[in-house]
Formats: C-alpha cells, sequence, structure tokens
C-alpha cells in the first residue's frame, strides 16, 4: 500500500510538471506553425513569467492577482520586442541563422535577468496557502489544483481559439501555407507578431503558475524550455492535444524515474525520451506520416 | 537500356502514376510528354530513387534497381538533372563540375587530409576533366563565376555539363526547355543531339513540342498517371487520343 | 595554392615566434587555451560551416576526450599518450555509431538532438561521482611527458598544444580545397543534387561528424593534461554556445575565421576581467548582431562591409 501510494504521488507531481510542459509545448507549436521557427527563447519566457510576478510582488508591492498580470504583460512585451528586432529583419533567413538568433536572444535576455535580479533563486509563495489536500492516499498542494486549472482552461481556449475565430483560423492558414494565407488576404506578419505574444503571454503564465512549486532563478529557462520542446515534438508540433498528451507523459515518466530510479539523472530521462522519439519517430506519437513533395 | 515495369505510385489516397510500362531504347533520344499533372516528374524521381514506388519495378540494363537510394543509382550510369536547376549556388562553375566527378574519383577524409600523391594526381584529372566537360556544353568561359550568379539558361548547361561529368549511360531530363527562350532552345537541342553522339542514352520530359518534334526518336505519352500512347514522333502526332488529352474534344 | 601554403607557414611562423616575444607571462596561459578553443572550434566548423549539419553538442565530445584521460591516467594509472589515443578511438567510434540516427535529422531536430546528447554527457559527467568525482571535479591528473621531459609549464604547453592545433589546421585545409571538401559544400548547398550526383551524403555527414569528434576529443585530453583539473562545468551547454558562437563571428565555412573567433573570444573575457558577468549579454549581443548584420563572419563580412563603406573611386565594379 505504500509503496501505491508513492507511485500515486510521483504520478501526481509528474502531471503537473507535464502540464507545464504541455503549456511550453504549446508556446512552442504556436510559433513553429505560423513562422516555421523553433523559439529557443520561448524557455526565457517562462522563466520571466516567475521572475517578474516575484519582482512585482516584492519590490512593486502589488496584490498577487495584478502582479501575475504585469508579469504576463512584462514578458509579452519582450515577445513583442524580439519579432520585431529579431525576427523581422530576418524573413528569408536559414535554419541556421534563425536558430543562432534566438539562442543568442536567449543568452541576453537571461543575462538581463541575472543582471538585475543576480543568480540566486527566488520564492513564489502559492497562490492558495500550502494545506495539502489528499486524493487517493497521494498528497495534493492547492497550486496543483491552480496548474491543472489553468491548464485546462488554456487547452479549451485554444481549441475555441484556433477553430473558431477568425484570427485562430488564419494563424492557422498561415501554417499550412504562408504564401497562400498572404495572397487570401491574412496578412502574415501580423500574425507572426500575434503568435509570439500568444506564446509569451502561454510561456509566461507556465512559469508563474509552477514558480511556487519549483522555485525560479535566472537560469530555469534553459530545462524548461528543452522539456516543452520535447512535449511539442511528442506531439508532432500540433497545437492540440498530442503536445498536451506529450507533455503530461514526458512529466509523469521523468518523475516516476526520479522517484524509482535516480533523481540524479531526472534531466537525462526527459532527453534520452527525446532522443529516442527523434530516431524513431520525429513525426511525432500522434500523428500520422507525410510525404514531401520534390 | 531503361525499364519501367508496371510503376504505380500513391500518396496516401491520391494515385499519381498506374501500371506505368515501357522502355528507353540503348542510344535513342526518348520523350516523355503529356499535360501538366500527369506525374512525368513523379515518374523521374521513381526512376532516379528519390520515391520508391508503391509497386511496380526499374530495370536498369535489365537489373533491378527499384531498392537503390540515389547515390547508388549514379554510380550506376542513371544521371538527372532537374526542372528547377539545383545547382550548388555557393561554388563556383567548374567545382560544380567537379562535384560531378565524385564517382569517377576516390579519394576519402584520409587521402585529402594528408595530401597523399595519388590524391593530388587524381585533383590535377578531375580539374581536367571537369575543364572538358565545361567546355562540351559551351560556358568555358564562366568556369570561375559563383554558380548562383548564373543566368537560367547558363545555369541550365551548367547543369547538364555537370551531369555528363559523371559519365552516365542514361541521362534524365526534367523539362531542359523550360524557361529557355527560341535561341537558347537550339542551342539546347544541338547540346542534346552531341550528348547522344557521345554514347549516352537520352530521355527527357519536356513540354516543348517543336523540340521533342525534332530530336527525339521516341515519345511516351502520359496522361492523368497512365500511359496514354507510345512510338515514333509521327505516329504519336497522328494519335487522335493524344490530340484529344492536350487539346481537349473537337 | 602557393599563396594559400605560404599564408599557412606564415601563421605557424607567427604561432612560434609570439610566446618568445612575450615570455613566462600570463598572455602566453591564455594563448594555451586559444589553441585548444581553436581545435575545438576548427571541429565545429568543418562541420558546420562546410557540410552545414549544425551541432549544439560539441562540448560532450571535448568533455569525453578530458575525463576519458582524466580517468584513465588518475584511476587507471594508464600512460597519458597511450590514454589520449584510446580515448580518441572510443569517442571517434561512438560519435560514428550515434552519428547515424543523429544526422538524419535536420534543421532545428537536429539542433535539439545534438542538444540532448550534451546534456547527457554534462549530467553523466556530475553523476558519475566514483568515476569522475562529480561536481567537485577530477584533480591530480598528470602532465604529458616525453622520456623526462614534461609539459609542466604554460610556455611548454603553449607549443605543445599548438603543435596539435596547426596540424589540425594544415589537415582541415587539405580537406576543404579537396572530392571530400567540395563534396561537404555540396551537400550543404543541395542535399538532394549531392546525392543524385552519386555523394553519399548519409555517409559523409556520419564522417564529418566523426572528424569533429575526434578532434574535439584530442582537445579535451590536452585541456585536461594541461589544467591538471577538470570540472564538469567546463562542458556543458554554456561551453556549446561559446564554440557556436566563435564559429559564426569568426566566419562559418573559413578555417582561419575558426581561429580567430577562438582566439577573440577567448582574449576578450580575459581582457574584459572587470566585466565579469556582462560576458554572457555580450555572446548574446554578438551573435544576434553578427547573425543579422554580418552574417559572413569577420573573415568575410568585414572586407565585405569596408567594401561598401568604402566607395570605389576608380570605376570598377
Amino acid at each position: 500500500m505504500e509503496f501505491f501510494n508513492e507511485i500515486t504521488q510521483f504520478v501526481i507531481s509528474g502531471l503537473a510538471t507535464g502540464a507545464i510542459y504541455a503549456l511550453i509545448g504549446l508556446s512552442f507549436a504556436i510559433i513553429f506553425n505560423s513562422t516555421g521557427i523553433i523559439n529557443f527563447a520561448q524557455g526565457e519566457f517562462v522563466m520571466l513569467g516567475g521572475v517578474l510576478t516575484i519582482f512585482s510582488l516584492t519590490a512593486l508591492k502589488l496584490p498577487i492577482l495584478v502582479a501575475v498580470l504585469a508579469a504576463v504583460a512584462g514578458t509579452t512585451l519582450v515577445g513583442v520586442v524580439f519579432e520585431r528586432l529579431a525576427i523581422r529583419p530576418l524573413k528569408d533567413a536559414t535554419p541556421l541563422a534563425l536558430i543562432i538568433i534566438t539562442i543568442g536572444a536567449s543568452i541576453l535576455i537571461r543575462g538581463m535577468v541575472m543582471l538585475l535580479w543576480g543568480k540566486d533563486t527566488q520564492v513564489l509563495p502559492p497562490f492558495s496557502g500550502n494545506t495539502p489536500l489528499h486524493l487517493a492516499g497521494a498528497t495534493l498542494l492547492p497550486q496543483h489544483l491552480w496548474i491543472f486549472g489553468v491548464t485546462l482552461l488554456v487547452i479549451v481556449g485554444s481549441r475555441l481559439f484556433f477553430h473558431h475565430t477568425i484570427n485562430g483560423k488564419a494563424m492557422r492558414a498561415c501554417s499550412f501555407n504562408r504564401r497562400a494565407a498572404n495572397l487570401v488576404g491574412i496578412s502574415v506578419g501580423r500574425m507572426v507578431l500575434l503568435s509570439f505574444i500568444i506564446s509569451a503571454a502561454l510561456g509566461s503564465l507556465a512559469g508563474v503558475i509552477i514558480a511556487p512549486l519549483t522555485m525560479t532563478a535566472y537560469d530555469v529557462g534553459i530545462m524548461l524550455g528543452l522539456k516543452g520542446f520535447c512535449a511539442a515534438i511528442m506531439g508532432g508540433m500540433g497545437s492540440g492535444l498530442g503536445t498536451v498528451l506529450g507533455g503530461l507523459i514526458l512529466g509523469t515518466l521523468e518523475s516516476l524515474g526520479a522517484g524509482l530510479i535516480s533523481s540524479g539523472y531526472k534531466d537525462a530521462i526527459a532527453f534520452l525520451i527525446l532522443l529516442l522519439i527523434l530516431f524513431i519517430r520525429p513525426q511525432g506519437l500522434f500523428k500520422k506520416g507525410e510525404t514531401d513533395r520534390v | 537500356m531503361l525499364e519501367l515495369s508496371g510503376i504505380g505510385k500513391r500518396f496516401g489516397g491520391l494515385t499519381a502514376l498506374e501500371g506505368i510500362s515501357f522502355r528507353v531504347a540503348q542510344g535513342s533520344i526518348t520523350g516523355i510528354i503529356g499535360p501538366n499533372g500527369a506525374g512525368k516528374t513523379t515518374l523521374f524521381n521513381i526512376a532516379t530513387g528519390i520515391y520508391t514506388p508503391s509497386s511496380g519495378q526499374v530495370l536498369l540494363q535489365g537489373k533491378d534497381i527499384s531498392a537503390l537510394p540515389p547515390e547508388r543509382r549514379a554510380r550506376l550510369g542513371l544521371v538527372r538533372t532537374f526542372q528547377n536547376i539545383e545547382l550548388f549556388g555557393k561554388m563556383t562553375v567548374l567545382e560544380n563540375v567537379m562535384v560531378g566527378l565524385h564517382t569517377q574519383s576516390s579519394s576519402g577524409f584520409f587521402s585529402c587530409a594528408f595530401r597523399m600523391p595519388w590524391q593530388m594526381n587524381e585533383e590535377h584529372r578531375v580539374r581536367e576533366k571537369a575543364e572538358e566537360w565545361l567546355a562540351f556544353a559551351g560556358i568555358a568561359e564562366l568556369e570561375s563565376l559563383q554558380a548562383g550568379t548564373l543566368s537560367f539558361g547558363k545555369g541550365r548547361l551548367l547543369e547538364i555539363a555537370r551531369a555528363m561529368a559523371l559519365e552516365p549511360k542514361l541521362l534524365l531530363m526534367d523539362e531542359p526547355a523550360a524557361g529557355l527562350n527560341s535561341y537558347e532552345t537550339a542551342q539546347l537541342a544541338e547540346l542534346i543531339k552531341r550528348i547522344r553522339d557521345h554514347g549516352v542514352t537520352v530521355a527527357l520530359v519536356e513540354h516543348d513540342m517543336d523540340l521533342v518534334m525534332d530530336i527525339c526518336d521516341a515519345l511516351v505519352v502520359l496522361n492523368l498517371g497512365t500511359m496514354l500512347a507510345e512510338g515514333t514522333p509521327r505516329e504519336i502526332q497522328d494519335n487522335q487520343a493524344v490530340v484529344t488529352a492536350y487539346l481537349g474534344e473537337a | 595554392m602557393k599563396s594559400d601554403k605560404l599564408k599557412f607557414f606564415l601563421f605557424c611562423l607567427a604561432v612560434l615566434l609570439v610566446p618568445l616575444l612575450l615570455g613566462q607571462g600570463y598572455l602566453t596561459n591564455v594563448l594555451v587555451f586559444v589553441g585548444i578553443n581553436s581545435m575545438l572550434a576548427l571541429g565545429l566548423n568543418l562541420l558546420l560551416g562546410y557540410a552545414g549539419q549544425i551541432s549544439l553538442g560539441q562540448a560532450a565530445f571535448f568533455g569525453l576526450g578530458a575525463y576519458g584521460s582524466g580517468v584513465l591516467t588518475t584511476q587507471f594509472a594508464l600512460n597519458p599518450w597511450l590514454a589520449m589515443v584510446l580515448v580518441a578511438v572510443c569517442v571517434a567510434t561512438f560519435a560514428f555509431a550515434i552519428g547515424f540516427p543523429v544526422l538524419r535529422l535536420k534543421g532545428h531536430y537536429l539542433a535539439m538532438a545534438t542538444l540532448g546528447v550534451g546534456v547527457i554527457a554534462h549530467i553523466a559527467f556530475n553523476e558519475t561521482i566514483d568515476l569522475t568525482g562529480g561536481p567537485s571535479g577530477l584533480s591530480g591528473i598528470p602532465n604529458l611527458t616525453i622520456g623526462s621531459f614534461s609539459f609542466d609549464s604554460d610556455l611548454k604547453n603553449y607549443y605543445l598544444v599548438w603543435s596539435f592545433a596547426l596540424v589540425s589546421i594544415l589537415l582541415s585545409l587539405n580537406l576543404v580545397n579537396s572530392r571530400v571538401g567540395r563534396g561537404l559544400r555540396a551537400i550543404h548547398d543541395s542535399e538532394v543534387a549531392a546525392r543524385v550526383m552519386g555523394v553519399n551524403a548519409r555517409l559523409m555527414k556520419v564522417q564529418v561528424f566523426t572528424l569533429s569528434a575526434l578532434i574535439s576529443a584530442v582537445a579535451g585530453s590536452l585541456y585536461c593534461h594541461v589544467m591538471t583539473f577538470i570540472s564538469p562545468t567546463s562542458f556543458g551547454f554554456n561551453v556549446s554556445i561559446e564554440l557556436l558562437t566563435m564559429v559564426v563571428i569568426g566566419g562559418l565555412g573559413s578555417v582561419y575565421g575558426s581561429i580567430l573567433g577562438a582566439a577573440l573570444l577567448t582574449l576578450l573575457p580575459e581582457m574584459l576581467r572587470s566585466f565579469q558577468d556582462y560576458d554572457i549579454i555580450c555572446y548574446g549581443l554578438l551573435l544576434v548582431s553578427m547573425t543579422i548584420y554580418v552574417p559572413g563572419g569577420l573573415v568575410r563580412g568585414i572586407p565585405a562591409l569596408l567594401r561598401r563603406l568604402v566607395p570605389a573611386r576608380s570605376g570598377h565594379a
């Protein structure tokens, strides 16, 4: 019974981190689908969410909800600046140039945060206190509920957005064929900007809701970003359920691996999974194969 | 020289080709024609190994090459030029042709890194041969230009020179006259005849009917993924089904 | 061709004479690391600048070389030269094996896969405490020796490392202007066309990946014997990024460019000691601005920039 409780514990905390990976994965997919770019700086948006919230709380003394909104808004602003200054000028760049630019930007953002707020880890208090709830023999923190709740809202929201609003459908059109989208009057430039706004907002939100559980520092973005990317790959870079499932599976496997095998190798597990997927099924676990025309 | 037997290709639900069977006779210039969307480029991609056929076989001089990748087919003598010329834009014209001589040379990492004497000899030989092929195609004077800066017509000729450097037995040309004016097309016709006289079998996909009727010994007509007709240019011109396919019902 | 040989000869001369001008100073120590970084940048450039394959995990091979030699010479008391050869062969074999699945990927997926390899290696260095000493590092690594002559000073290590570096440069220069170099550049320009022309793209990509790993491993072995102490922080993701920056700044596809990039990015942080924490921002800024404004790197970009800024007065286009 003890063992079963342990497993449930691992699974629940795994699902929580998995939900975060899912959110980050979605933001990767959104930018990729409208621009073809993998935004290596995505992890930094996540980091900014947590860091800016703490700043708003402690230095600006804003109430928690306003602080969160301020953080998300601030990160979105960074996303916009990034898109205008670094992505816009390079419309026809090679994949290599784009990768280098996004890596460079991520380093820049990280460096600035380090200079402004130092290298120490910072703590964000949980949204609804710390009294644990007991479910199926495992301990659930209120913050877990926040995570699941927000993730669910985001999934529903993104489904509604991408399939039932004009802007959302326009963005999907861009992902299928940029030139055709352009020809039917969709402003591709605006869609790209919109995708960066959404991704930055989503990323920072993910960073905020996980921060109370894992603490935050200037360099958490790297790992979170990479694992979110892993989730996106597992979902085949789609903006839907596949990525969410990918994230959840990744988080759970990682948590079980850390708990049952070794916690030092926790990150290695995620990357091993990433490598396996890339080698065996790069189109994702859930997508059917496609062919390209020469 | 080349035989396609029962070739079919499906992309998901779309059947691009079905039941394609014909032979390309050695030493001939064979034209593959048909309206747009007939599947000609897909057929070429299958013949060169870029696609694998859903059914059927590709035989080169009687040998089944259906499962071989492009680089193996090149070594067996099957070479192709592209519709949207795929030059190595950042390399010079001469270097492009020298890459064509890759299969005619053999120095590997070790010999090249340590500049072994046989590697240096081979390098010299490759350079000379490349210059010969440029002269063959009539563009010797362009040898030091960057390939990406060439005009379309000259680029086309470079691609042919590069393909010839592989000493192919069979040269597949995908719409070689596309984008050329009538003067350049006439030059192309001369070049193709010279290639045939050199001992190379040529098969080309083309839309330019004047060129096709002028130089081809045999024609294969495709329409909507199936074979419509096969024969000499004369026979094809008189074939009612072909006329209808191209021009619609009278 | 003649001018290439002359250029290389002059470069060798410069490398040989510089420390005699500087003596046993601090700068000589820095130049040892310029040599190591030059080898690493060279390896990456062959893979990235010539064959066009992105790798964000070069630090993994560097680390495997360093830890391989370090562990073999401390825990197993193996002769350092023998260890270096053994490690180089093992790392090359490993690279060859994983090269096939990894290099089937392209673009972002390739970048991520190499990143993954780098991260896994780094974690392994940290976690295999019994073997590597973990985060506290591995110490007591012996210097390289030839008979009774020991490479234990900055000056001696300078000549040791730069001998290897110069050999690597020579081999790279030879490779680049040869059948293999053309094949790699062809793959970079258009892999489909290269394959149709008979270039075995799959094999060549793996071969150059292996060569790059080999050079990095040798650099790693040299590093551990020069430093006599290594720790995992020298082989993390940051290092892979630094290498990438060096190659991009120097100029992708230029052998001397890699040396220049390595020199700049090793010397500058030393000179800007007081700006210690700003270096990470500088890397980011450099990467972004170089890629946007000077895409050919310094070796090609600066002359191009000068040509645009200084108007030609003689009427030549």
